[in-house]
């Protein structure tokens, strides 16, 4: 049952991990994983928003802010990039799933749909 | 379209400078591309993949005009595929080996400072499709030297290895930046028509340039009289280099001329 644990961004074990799985070991690896992972943030020509599109290596900010224009908009997909240290991302636990999101389901008074709209209000 | 069409001395020598100009981008996008799936990091290896397709690109462009001005039949790929070491007018510098990840890098910084002073020129010049290209190319020089001087300033103010590297590499490339500015026969023609400035009047920006990022980076700046070579790539005097890039690059035409796939 633990193999099949499934790690969220901000939680994955990124020491433990590079020093134990010899696939992570591979020729070259060494250095990229010495150097901390980044989060990638690319706002797309039609967004408003700046969306998760992947993570990566890089020894600081700039480098990481380099990387992502090469590794993530060389297809055009953006005309913004943020970027955030991996390790500033505080995840919510996949174990807490029960408590956090369960309890909202039988709760439909939340949406806003019994509200009786005046007709003279449009575009609802 | 006869074969022999006589071409008067002036287009000759824009065909020239023409191919001179592919030549530079299409050798150093090649030696580029050899880093292709051997990169230090994942990143950069895609990093140095995009620049490679860049100079590429740009080289593409180039071999397509000079196509245009002999109006023969060529096309972009005889140009490439089909001439031999001594027809390539590329400069020296460019087929140099790429030796470890910091000669690679100050190899491409060195050309991109240079290619980035020498296309604002041409990017005014009174030959439209030369503007045109030239123009276009200068957005990705403009990313190729900020990437390309990080490099070097990170490696060379680095740790002592890395600085003992670019120290190292510095010292292979610097006998081969004085060639950037000794014109060509068709150098000289073509700035004497107006078309182009003379080389070694952006030797001095060049140098500014250069020196600005080298000093960041901890490194001595090449010396004026290290220049040893003698031979000219522009006029198609290479090193050895040159071949074993070729051999390697026009093999597939050479053994199945005109295949496709």
């Amino acid at each position: 049952m633990n193999l099949l644990k499934k790690f969220y961004y901000g939680d994955l074990p990124e020491q433990k991990a590079s020093a134990n799985d010899p696939s992570l070991t591979g020729e070259g690896r060494e250095g990229a994983a010495a150097w901390p992972l980044w989060e990638i943030f690319i706002r797309s020509k039609q967004g408003l928003d700046h969306k998760h599109v992947g993570s990566l290596h890089a020894t600081d900010a700039q480098m990481a802010m380099e990387n992502a224009r090469d590794v993530y908009t060389r297809r055009q997909e953006g005309v913004s990039i943020w970027v955030v240290e991996s390790r500033h991302v505080h995840a919510s636990n996949p174990d807490d799933a029960e408590s956090f999101y369960d309890p909202a389901n039988d709760k439909v008074y939340r949406h806003p749909t019994f509200y009786d709209l005046p007709d003279e209000l449009k575009h609802m | 379209m006869t074969p022999n069409q006589p071409i008067n001395i002036s287009t000759n020598q824009l065909f020239n400078y023409t191919l001179h100009l592919a030549d530079n981008n299409l050798i150093l996008g090649h030696r580029n591309s050899e880093w292709t799936g051997h990169g230090p990091v994942l990143e950069q290896d895609i990093a140095l993949s995009n620049i490679a397709l860049d100079l590429v690109g740009q080289a593409r462009n180039f071999y397509q005009y000079a196509a245009q001005l002999k109006n023969d039949g060529s096309t972009e790929d005889t140009f490439a595929y089909l001439r031999d070491a001594n027809e390539f007018k590329n400069v020296l510098l460019v087929e140099q080996s790429n030796g470890d990840w910091g000669k690679t890098i100050l190899r491409q910084f060195l050309f991109s400072v240079y290619q980035y002073y020498l296309y604002q020129q041409l990017e005014k010049c009174s030959d439209r499709t030369i503007a045109s290209i030239t123009e276009k190319a200068l957005k990705e020089i403009t990313y190729h030297i900020r990437w390309s001087s990080e490099w070097v300033i990170r490696l060379g103010d680095g740790t002592i290895e890395s600085h003992a590297r670019m120290n190292n590499a510095l010292h292979e490339l610097s006998e081969f930046t004085d060639e950037l500015f000794i014109p060509a026969s068709y150098e000289i023609e073509i700035a004497r028509q107006g078309i182009m400035v003379d080389p070694v009047f952006i030797n001095a920006r060049w140098r500014e340039k250069v020196e600005a990022i080298l000093r960041e980076a901890t490194l001595p700046f090449l010396s004026e009289d290290n220049n040893k070579q003698s031979l000219s790539g522009k006029e198609g005097q290479h090193t050895e280099n040159l071949i074993h890039i070729l051999s390697e690059m026009q093999s597939l035409q050479r053994a199945y001329p005109g295949c496709e796939w």
